[in-house]
């Protein structure tokens, strides 16, 4: 996926002179081509992410549409404080980019698990939260991004994540905040998929042959209300999936879109929701990111869908 | 206004009024910053108050946003705004928060969190930089404020950009909120600091307004390194019983201290 965003920047940078990608010394072997084909709209910050996402706003404030990039935690949490208040506050146009959502980088350990980012960065105003599901989601959202002027967090995997929408012979053309992509069309139940879910949620759907449906949510904020509320009419139980804390993440998101929905009287009655993401825990030892995605609960099980 | 001694004389007695009227804090950090700012907006800086955005204009930020009583009652006098706008300070609804606000005409970047405007800053002149534009960046920070890191991860890199464009004023009245910065973190030898990390150091009394006016016109020179000009001043400058005392970090003057602070003022 960070190889489909860098040379999809590289195609919105041909054509729009106005985007500048910061690094804070991370994106070796991925950045390179953007940085050569473009190097005065390049700058490397050196490992100073506060400084990183100052120096955006600042570029943003004369016309630039700025790109930070780093790994999980560095580009949100560590500056966390510059987002809310130079970022948002001022709604400039700086796009967050934070490569290994989820437990991506493994066995690298708690530092590099990007597990609750999504949760605090979803409170600020002003600020778009993107979690796309595959290759050519984070191209639509890129390219939506080049031209948008504001303040988005995109959080995407590593690298080598297969198409889904492709396989599913599904096409996006274009992307707006708060699309809900149609993956799989079943009945009775649907699965809610954020982020780096889809695959592995589309794999589990298919192989067993199941009746459900299939929904991914490249916008954790906003989520399109009107789309929504359809398919909660629709299904009678709701699955929602998310490498990332149940506390405040994208099933927390949908619960409380469902609860004012419910509270305006434009639902009457929710379908069952069950939430599946990371409870409240930190994982301390080594693996793959299957292997921690199964040791944080973080999986389908057969008895949450009918025969 | 006729001179920048005139100027902050009229800079001091509105910020008194305001703080006063509004039982506000931090008078002691907006007056010890006043003349700096009477000379830049006397003349130093290329700004037009009626039309505050102009592309061609310097930025100023304020770091220590919570002295933002002097920098409004500057731009108020200087005819951003109407001053008499600033009787609504502090009050319902006004525009005029107790640290300042990017909503007010004339003021670029909100300042409440420490630790913030030397970043953006930076962004600033770089893109002056890239856009081959001649304005200058100029950002005001306290000392006290230096305590904060993010500050120095601008201070290591925008030598490294050649940022000779951006100036970077410390208003060193030596009193942080607990006491006094030698107490708390001694941040000397600071000249040597800067000079250390590449930075053209300049080193002042931060009320002289000759030594002020002088030191900004030879920030503009061919050496690329970025400028500091370190200036010495007192908390609460201009009224005696205010003047290097902690408490006016917090108190505002009751109704005999006003009247006594004004006459002071004359």
């Amino acid at each position: 996926m960070r190889t489909s965003f860098i040379n999809q920047l590289i195609e919105e940078g041909k054509k729009n002179d106005k985007i500048f990608l910061l690094v804070a010394d991370l994106g070796f072997s991925v950045v390179e081509p953007f940085a050569e084909l473009f190097p005065e709209r390049f700058l490397n910050v050196g490992i100073a992410e506060q400084n990183m996402a100052g120096i955006a706003t600042g570029l943003a404030m004369e016309g630039y549409n700025v790109y930070i990039y780093s790994i999980g935690n560095f580009p949100t949490l560590r500056c966390m404080e510059q987002i809310r208040y130079d970022i948002c506050y001022h709604n400039v146009s700086v796009k967050i980019i934070a490569v290994g959502g989820g437990y991506a980088y493994a066995s690298l350990g708690a530092s590099h698990h990007a597990t609750e980012e999504i949760g605090m960065l979803r409170t600020i105003p002003n600020l778009t939260v993107c979690s796309p599901g595959d290759p050519e989601e984070i191209r639509a959202i890129t390219k939506f991004t080049s031209s948008y002027q504001g303040p988005c967090y995109i959080r995407i995997g590593k690298a080598g994540e297969p198409e889904v929408h492709k396989k599913f012979n599904k096409e996006i053309t274009t992307i707006t905040p708060g699309d809900i992509l149609n993956v799989i069309s079943g009945e009775t139940t649907a699965v809610f998929s954020s982020g780096g879910m889809l695959e592995y949620s589309a794999t589990f759907i298919t192989q067993n042959n199941l009746h459900a449906s299939l929904y991914s949510f490249p916008f954790v904020k906003p989520i399109n209300l009107d789309q929504l509320l359809i398919l909660l009419k629709k299904y009678k139980k709701i699955i929602t999936i998310e490498e990332h804390q149940l506390q405040g993440g994208f099933g927390s998101a949908i619960l409380e879109l469902i609860n004012d929905l419910l509270d305006c009287k434009l639902l009457t009655k929710s379908p069952e929701i069950k939430r599946i993401g990371i409870n409240n825990a930190f994982y301390s030892v080594a693996g793959t990111q299957n292997y921690l995605r199964n040791l944080a609960g973080i999986e389908l099980n057969l008895s949450d869908f009918e025969k | 206004m006729n001179s920048s001694q005139e100027f902050s004389k009229a800079i001091r007695k509105t910020t008194i009024e305001m703080v006063y009227r509004a039982k506000a804090s931090h008078i002691g950090g907006a007056l010890s910053m006043t003349d700096i700012l009477a000379v830049l907006y006397n003349g130093v800086l290329n700004i037009n108050p009626k039309e505050p955005k102009q592309a061609s204009r310097d930025r100023f930020l304020l770091s220590k946003g919570h002295a933002c009583t002097s920098l409004y009652a500057t731009l108020g006098l200087k005819g951003f705004f109407d001053v008499k706008e600033l009787e609504n300070y502090a009050t319902n609804g006004s525009i005029f928060l107790s640290h300042s606000s990017h909503h007010i005409p004339g003021i670029e970047i909100s300042a409440g969190s420490l630790g913030h405007a030397l970043p953006v800053s930076c962004g600033l002149a770089l893109a002056a930089k890239k856009k081959q534009e001649a304005w200058k960046t100029y950002c005001l920070v306290s000392d006290g404020e230096l305590n904060e890191g993010s500050n120095w991860e601008t201070i290591l890199l925008a030598p490294q950009l050649k940022l000779n464009n951006l100036i970077l004023i410390v208003d060193y009245n030596k009193i942080q909120s607990f006491g006094f910065v030698k107490d708390i973190i001694d941040i000397e030898p600071l000249v040597k600091k800067f000079e250390a990390f590449n930075w053209q150091t300049y080193e002042i009394d931060g009320h002289n307004h000759e030594d002020l006016e002088k030191t900004f016109i030879s920030c503009n020179n061919k050496d690329l390194r970025p400028k500091v000009i370190i200036c010495h001043t007192i908390k609460g400058k201009g009224i005696s019983f205010m003047e290097n005392k902690l408490l006016w970090h917090y108190k505002s003057p009751s109704e005999q201290e006003f009247a006594d602070a004004l006459k002071e003022l004359g």
